[in-house]
């Protein structure tokens, strides 16, 4: 369990998967990627077995929680799918603003 | 970080330059990296770039991140003395700027140069690219000196969090099909310049400069680049305009141009209606930002546009001078001059906040309240639908006979007449008023207009107060380089000429 402050980067322990915090909630939440807890990127994996069932993860696609209170992205793509408290993260849907610059 | 995943994304695909010619994202990956050893050697602790914009400026603005460095665009144009003092504030640094600039600063200032080529020269095999970047949000990423149109400039803090959060915040990876070109003709020491570059790199989409801008060459470079999108300032918009019109009939137009935004300023009403004449098929965005905040933070969309345009309900049609609803991720707040938040449709000043509004200035303390507003000294107010009116500068504000007059809606009448190519209504002290309204006029050429009849057409649609008290015609009003218009320059020759002497 851990806090998701927006910024946060998280590595996973199983994959080359690693997404940056878009929005966290208040209260702390068991990151995961490919079923084991994601780590804060540049620290040691921690052991898990890795559930490669889920269609992985793309690069530069956005992942979010039903309630909409956790949106990561991710950074780098990998084989293994992004949970949050057992749950799996959905693929959101881009809106596209009107590019202004 | 935003680099790295375009790199991994669409490393092959053209990020600046010409289809044929241009560097690709990888290109621009590998010699920021190469740049960034470069800088972390000297020793430095700021990036300049004192030069016009070119491919080297995404190299050496990534280059400077992933060394941890602030970067620092200057304005070419300052006088050496000017660069000198802002050179002075950021030493020891090393400066992007080729040998002619180089020879107009004092060699006593710890600033080395590194020229245009030099970053884009073919990789020493012997420089080992350092991977470990500098990840830290709360690094400087960029350091802005604001345009001082009044008084000394100050030094903007962007922090990597701010620029990373308008980026994600409004963009989305690689949303930006292949055959897509924006061209930049902003220079990169304004804020617009940088969003630009790197929110079109983040979303795919191939960049084309324009160092110097010059209506004929913008027109030329859209049509033979296959320009997709582009941001104009106001005055740049203007003189396109004039120069389409000048094509006659048989202008081909820009067929290419699927999108143009504009910003930076108050948009004159006539312009952007003979825009959207002239150019049907192009999809128009009004943004509203400033420096402070990371660039965007509110727009007009197309859709918005061409309702507005065409609505006969006047309380829709006025939308085509707003700037639109603020982003996502951006709340808008019109506040009075305790601090207290005013209803729709009462003007006040524009407050901000947001992940990406830093308010922040080098050397001063942060400007933003406790709850993470931040002031920005524009004046405006917000209609029912949440739309964000900007009225302009706080300090602009024409105060006759305690009463708050803001200069903007005078201007917009005085510029519906047809004879007005450009003005600007400033307060200038009176005796017996405290200010006196005097409106500044340009002429369009050999047109003539009488005085009493641009006073009769403010009065028939303002408030009577707000008529001008003089009106002065001058041959062209005071601009900066990127068509700020500098009213205290403007209020010391009309204060001057009041005097009886010579503008």
């Amino acid at each position: 369990m851990a806090l998701l402050k927006a910024g946060g980067r998280w590595a996973s322990s199983v994959c080359d998967t690693e997404v940056i915090v878009v929005k966290g909630p208040e209260d702390e939440v068991s990151l995961t990627c490919g079923g084991v807890d994601m780590v804060a990127a540049g620290s040691d994996p921690v052991s898990g077995e890795f559930d490669d069932s889920g269609d992985g993860t793309q690069l530069g696609k956005r992942y979010v929680d039903d309630d909409d209170t956790i949106e990561v992205l991710c950074t780098k793509p990998g084989a293994g799918s992004l949970g949050a408290n057992g749950n799996a993260l959905q693929l959101k849907d881009a809106k596209p603003l009107p590019a202004s610059d | 970080m935003l680099l790295e995943m375009a790199a991994g994304g669409f490393g092959d695909r053209v990020a600046v330059g010409s289809l044929d010619g241009g560097l690709t994202v990888k290109q621009i990956f590998d010699h920021a990296g190469v740049a960034a050893q470069r800088f972390r050697s000297a020793n430095v602790e700021n990036v300049a770039m004192i030069d016009i914009t070119s491919p080297s400026l995404p190299i050496c603005l990534f280059g400077a991140s992933w060394a941890g460095l602030p970067f620092v665009p200057l304005n070419y144009r300052l006088t050496n003395q000017e660069l000198d003092a802002l050179l002075e504030r950021i030493s020891p640094a090393v400066a992007l700027m080729q040998p002619e600039t180089q020879e107009r600063i004092s060699d006593t200032l710890e600033v080395h140069s590194v020229t245009r080529d030099e970053l884009v020269a073919s990789n020493d095999p012997e420089i080992e690219i350092s991977t470990d970047w500098n990840m830290d949000g709360e690094d400087t990423a960029i350091l802005l000196f604001t345009s001082g149109t009044t008084g000394e400039p100050k030094a903007a803090v962007l922090r990597q969090r701010h620029l990373v959060s308008y980026i994600l915040g409004s963009v989305e990876f690689m949303s930006a099909g292949e055959e897509e070109a924006a061209l930049i003709s902003v220079p990169p020491y304004h804020i617009a310049g940088i969003a630009a570059t790197l929110s079109n790199l983040y979303a795919g989409r191939r960049v084309v400069q324009l160092p110097e801008f010059d209506a004929g060459k913008w027109v030329e470079l859209v049509r033979s680049e296959s320009v997709t999108s582009a941001m104009v300032v106001p005055t740049m918009l203007s003189r396109i305009v004039d120069y389409l019109v000048s094509e006659g009939p048989d202008s081909q137009g820009l067929p290419t141009l699927r999108a143009l935004s504009y910003g930076g300023g108050k948009m004159p009403q006539p312009t952007i209606e003979t825009a959207l004449e002239l150019l049907p098929d192009t999809n128009f965005v009004n943004a509203y930002g400033l420096t402070e905040t990371s660039s965007t933070v509110a727009l007009l969309g197309p859709e918005e546009h061409r309702e507005a345009f065409s609505s006969s309900d006047e309380s829709v049609r006025r939308r085509i001078s707003s700037v639109g609803r603020p982003l996502p991720a951006i709340e808008v707040s019109i506040r009075d001059e305790e601090g207290n938040e005013l209803p729709s449709d009462e003007s006040g000043e524009i407050w901000v906040k947001g992940e990406q509004v830093s308010g922040e200035y080098k050397g001063l303390q942060l400007t933003l309240t406790e709850d993470g507003w931040f002031p920005t000294h524009d004046g405006g107010w917000l209609d029912e639908e949440g739309y964000l009116f900007v009225t302009g500068r706080i300090d602009d504000v024409i105060v006759k006979g305690g009463q708050n007059i803001s200069p903007g809606e005078i201007e917009e009448v005085l510029l519906q007449h047809s004879a007005v190519a450009d003005v600007a209504a400033i307060g200038v002290p009176d005796q017996q008023w405290g200010e006196k309204i005097v409106a500044a006029i340009v002429l369009h050429e050999a047109q003539e207009v009488d005085e009493g009849e641009l006073k009769d057409s403010v009065k028939e649609q303002l408030r009577s107060n707000r008529t001008p008290d003089e009106i002065v015609f001058l041959d062209e009003l005071p601009y900066n380089e990127t068509g700020k218009l500098l009213r205290r320059v403007l209020k010391e020759q009309l204060v001057n000429l009041g005097d009886g002497s010579t503008v």
